[in-house]
C-alpha cells in the first residue's frame, strides 16, 4: 500500500529577494498507512510551514509533495481545494463556527459531498458525536460547551468524513494538562480504530507515548526519528 | 441530493449565521428598509408630479393643440394669436378651434381672507373642448356673468369650498380683485405648478384678468371630422400655419407638459438623486454589516476554507446574506411606503399609489444594492487564509 505522505528534497522560503529566509531545506519524511507520527521540534524550526504544505493550505515551492497520492508540485488551487476534503484538520483553536450547534459543525464536513442527504449526513455527525462521548451535547452550541467539549468536537469534525489523513497542529495546546491528553488519545483511538495516519505537531512531552514514531526538527530539517 | 437542494446550502448557512445575531441582523434589515421607504417616496412623488402637472392637457379633448413653441409649461404659457384659431378652419378636416385661455389669479380664502394664486382654465363652454368630471350640469350657471367652477381636488388652503357649497347651494369668493359666485365642482387636481383650479367661461375669464389682450389664446383645442388622419392634418397645419404655433396630439400635448417637468426643472434630477442616496446609505449599512461579519468571522471562513470549501462557496454564501437582507427589508419596506402614500396622498392631493411595475423596479434596486454591497464585502473573504490557520 502507497504512503499517504510521501516527501523528498522538499524546500520553501519565505519572503523574496534580500528578505528570502528558507524554512525548510531539503526535507524528506514519510508517513505510513494507520500510522502515527508526532512532530517536535523548537519555535521556529518549520514544524507547521511544514504542515500547511502537507495540508495543501500553502503551495509548494520545490521539491516534491505526494499526499494520498496527489502530487501537490504545482497543483492548481482548484486541485488543492479537492485535495483538502480529504484531509481532517484539528487546530490548536477549535474554530468551530458559533451560530450552528455541535451536530452542524461536524456535518459542515460532510456538506461538500453532495451525493449525500441532509439526514444522511446528521445522523453520521450524531454517530461521530456519540463516539466522542458527546451525545448529550449534539445541540449545543460551541459557546456553551467547555474547552475540552469544544476541542472533542472538533475531532469528530475532522473525522465524520473518513479522511485519509489528519493534520494536528498543538492540538491539545489550549487545554489543560488532563483535558489535552484525553483529547488526544481520543483521536489517536479513534484514527487507529479506522486505519487514519494521522500526523501530529507537539510541544508536550507527556503524548509522546501514543506515537508509532515520533520525528524531531531542527532548523529546517529532520534532525532525529526515535522509532 | 437534488442539484436544487445543493445549491441552497451556502444560502441556509448565510441565513444561519444571520438569525445567530438578532441585533445585527434588525440593524440590517432597518437599514435596507430605510433605503426602501426612501426610494419608494422619491420614485412615488416623482412620478405623481408628472401625472398630475399633466392633468390638464390630460383632460383636455381635441385630436390636435396648437401652442406658442416657448411655451414651457401650461401654468406658464406664451400667449399665442388668437387668428391662428380661425385660420386652421380653412381646412376641410377641421370642424372645430376651441382657444383656451390659462393664467393664475389671486384667490382670497372664503373664511380667512388670506390671499392665494389659482389657476383659471377659461374656454368656450359650448365647443366641448374640455371635459373635467362634474362639468357638464354646470355649462349653463357657467355662462352666467361672473361664475366660475372650483376644482374639489385643490388644496386644502383655498378654504373648505365643497363643504361651504353644500351648505349654502352657492358661495361668493373674491379672484383676482372680483368677486365671482361658485356654482358647481369639477376634479381636475392639484400640480406643484399649480395649488388648485377654477374653470370659467371665456367671457368671465376676460373679466377677471382685464390685462390680456383680447387678440391673444394660450392654446387651442381642434375638433377634426371623425374621419380625418389626425397625422396627415398635423402635416398640413405645420405647413400651413407660421412659426408661431406648434402643432401636436394630444398625446404630444401631455408629454411636452411631462417633458417640462422631467428636464427643464431640477425635479426629476432632484428624486433621482434623492433616490441614489437612499440606495447608497443602504448599501453602505448593508456593507458594513456583511464586512463585519466576516472580519470578526475570519478564522471560521479560513477553517471552511481548510476544510475544502471552495472561495466560489463562501462567497455565494456572502451573496445569499445579502439577497436574505434585501428580502427581508424589502417586505416590510414596501408595506410601510403603501401606508406612507396613502397618509402623504391625503395630505397632499396628489395621486400617490403604489403599483407592480414600481415595486418591481425598487426590488430590482434594493436587491442590486444589496448585491453590490455583497460583492464588496467579499472582498475580505481573500484575508481568510487557511495557511495561517495551524
Ligand atoms: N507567513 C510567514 N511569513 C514569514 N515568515 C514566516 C511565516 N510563517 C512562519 N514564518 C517563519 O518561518 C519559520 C518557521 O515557522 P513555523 O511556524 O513553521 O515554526 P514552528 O516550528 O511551527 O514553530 P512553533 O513551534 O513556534 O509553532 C519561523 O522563523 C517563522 O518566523
Ligand atoms: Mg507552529
Amino acid at each position: 500500500m502507497e504512503s499517504p505522505v510521501r516527501l523528498r528534497g522538499l524546500e520553501y522560503a519565505f519572503g523574496e529577494g534580500a528578505l528570502r529566509r528558507p524554512v525548510l531545506r531539503d526535507l524528506t519524511l514519510s508517513v505510513e498507512p494507520g500510522e502515527v507520527v508526532l512532530l517536535t521540534g523548537p519555535s521556529g524550526s518549520g514544524k507547521t510551514t511544514l504542515l500547511t504544505l502537507i495540508g495543501a493550505l500553502r503551495a509548494m515551492q520545490q521539491g516534491s509533495c505526494m499526499v494520498l497520492g496527489k502530487e501537490l508540485m504545482g497543483a492548481t488551487e482548484a486541485e488543492r481545494v479537492g485535495l483538502r476534503r480529504r484531509i481532517g484538520f484539528i487546530f490548536q483553536h477549535h474554530n468551530l463556527l458559533g451560530f450552528l450547534t455541535a451536530r452542524q459543525n461536524v456535518a459542515m464536513a460532510l456538506e461538500l459531498d453532495t451525493d449525500s442527504t441532509e439526514q444522511d449526513r446528521l445522523d453520521r455527525a450524531s454517530a461521530m458525536l456519540e463516539a466522542v462521548g458527546l451525545t448529550d451535547y449534539a445541540d449545543t452550541v460551541p459557546g456553551k460547551l467547555s474547552g475540552g467539549q469544544r476541542q472533542r468536537v472538533a475531532v469528530a469534525r475532522a473525522l465524520v468524513a473518513h479522511p485519509g489523513l489528519i493534520l494536528a497542529d498543538e492540538p491539545t495546546a489550549a487545554l489543560d494538562r488532563q483535558t489535552g491528553q484525553d483529547v488526544v488519545r481520543l483521536m489517536r483511538d479513534l484514527a487507529k480504530r479506522n486505519g487514519m495516519p494521522i500526523l501530529l505537531v507537539t510541544h508536550d512531552p507527556r503524548i509522546l507515548d501514543i506515537a508509532d514514531r515520533v520525528v524531531a526538527m531542527e532548523d529546517g530539517r529532520i534532525a532525529e526519528t526515535v522509532v | 441530493m437534488t442539484a436544487v437542494a445543493t445549491a441552497l446550502l451556502p444560502a441556509r448557512l448565510a441565513w444561519r449565521q444571520l438569525r445567530a445575531e438578532k441585533t445585527r441582523l434588525a440593524s440590517a434589515i432597518a437599514g435596507v428598509m430605510f433605503a426602501c421607504v426612501l426610494v419608494f417616496m422619491q420614485l412615488g412623488f416623482r412620478s405623481a408630479l408628472f401625472d398630475s402637472a399633466s392633468a390638464l392637457p390630460r383632460a383636455m379633448h381635441g385630436e390636435l393643440f396648437l401652442l406658442h413653441p416657448l411655451t414651457t409649461a401650461l401654468f406658464r404659457p406664451e400667449p399665442l394669436p388668437r387668428v391662428r384659431a380661425f385660420q386652421t378652419l380653412g381646412l376641410p378636416e377641421v370642424t372645430n378651434a376651441v382657444p383656451i385661455y390659462l393664467a393664475q389669479g389671486s384667490w382670497r380664502h372664503p373664511l380667512t381672507g388670506v390671499r392665494r394664486a389659482i389657476q383659471l382654465v377659461g374656454f368656450d363652454m359650448e365647443a366641448g373642448a374640455v371635459n373635467f368630471p362634474g362639468l357638464t350640469p354646470l355649462i349653463d350657471a357657467l355662462k352666467r356673468p361672473d361664475t366660475v367652477a372650483f376644482d374639489s381636488r385643490s388644496r386644502p388652503e383655498f378654504g373648505p369650498v365643497p363643504a361651504l357649497l353644500a351648505e349654502r347651494g352657492s358661495i361668493q369668493v373674491e379672484i383676482a380683485n372680483r368677486t365671482v359666485e361658485i356654482v358647481g365642482i369639477v376634479e381636475l387636481g392639484a400640480s406643484f405648478g399649480a395649488d388648485g383650479n377654477v374653470v370659467l367661461s371665456e367671457v368671465n375669464f376676460r373679466r377677471l384678468i382685464k390685462e390680456r389682450k383680447a387678440s391673444n389664446t394660450d392654446l387651442v383645442a381642434l375638433r377634426l371630422r371623425p374621419d380625418a388622419d389626425p397625422a396627415s392634418v398635423k402635416a398640413q397645419l405645420t405647413a400651413l400655419l407660421p412659426a408661431d404655433v406648434v402643432v401636436l396630439t394630444h398625446a404630444e400635448l401631455v408629454q411636452w407638459e411631462r417633458h417640462y417637468w422631467e428636464t427643464a426643472t431640477p425635479i426629476g434630477f432632484i428624486f433621482a438623486f434623492g433616490s441614489l442616496m437612499g440606495l447608497i446609505v443602504g448599501m453602505v449599512i448593508v456593507y458594513q454589516i456583511l464586512f463585519a461579519d466576516i472580519a470578526t468571522h475570519l478564522p471560521e471562513y479560513a477553517t471552511l476554507k481548510a476544510m475544502g470549501y471552495s472561495g466560489g462557496y463562501l462567497n455565494r454564501m456572502v451573496l445569499a446574506s445579502a439577497a436574505i437582507l434585501a428580502l427581508l427589508g424589502f417586505v416590510p419596506g414596501m408595506l410601510a411606503s403603501s401606508g406612507l402614500y396613502d397618509l402623504v396622498a391625503k395630505a397632499t392631493l396628489l395621486p400617490l399609489r403604489m403599483d407592480a411595475s414600481r415595486g418591481l423596479l425598487v426590488f430590482g434596486l434594493i436587491f442590486g444594492m444589496c448585491s453590490l454591497a455583497g460583492l464588496l464585502a467579499m472582498r475580505k473573504l481573500r484575508d481568510a487564509d487557511p495557511a495561517d490557520m495551524f
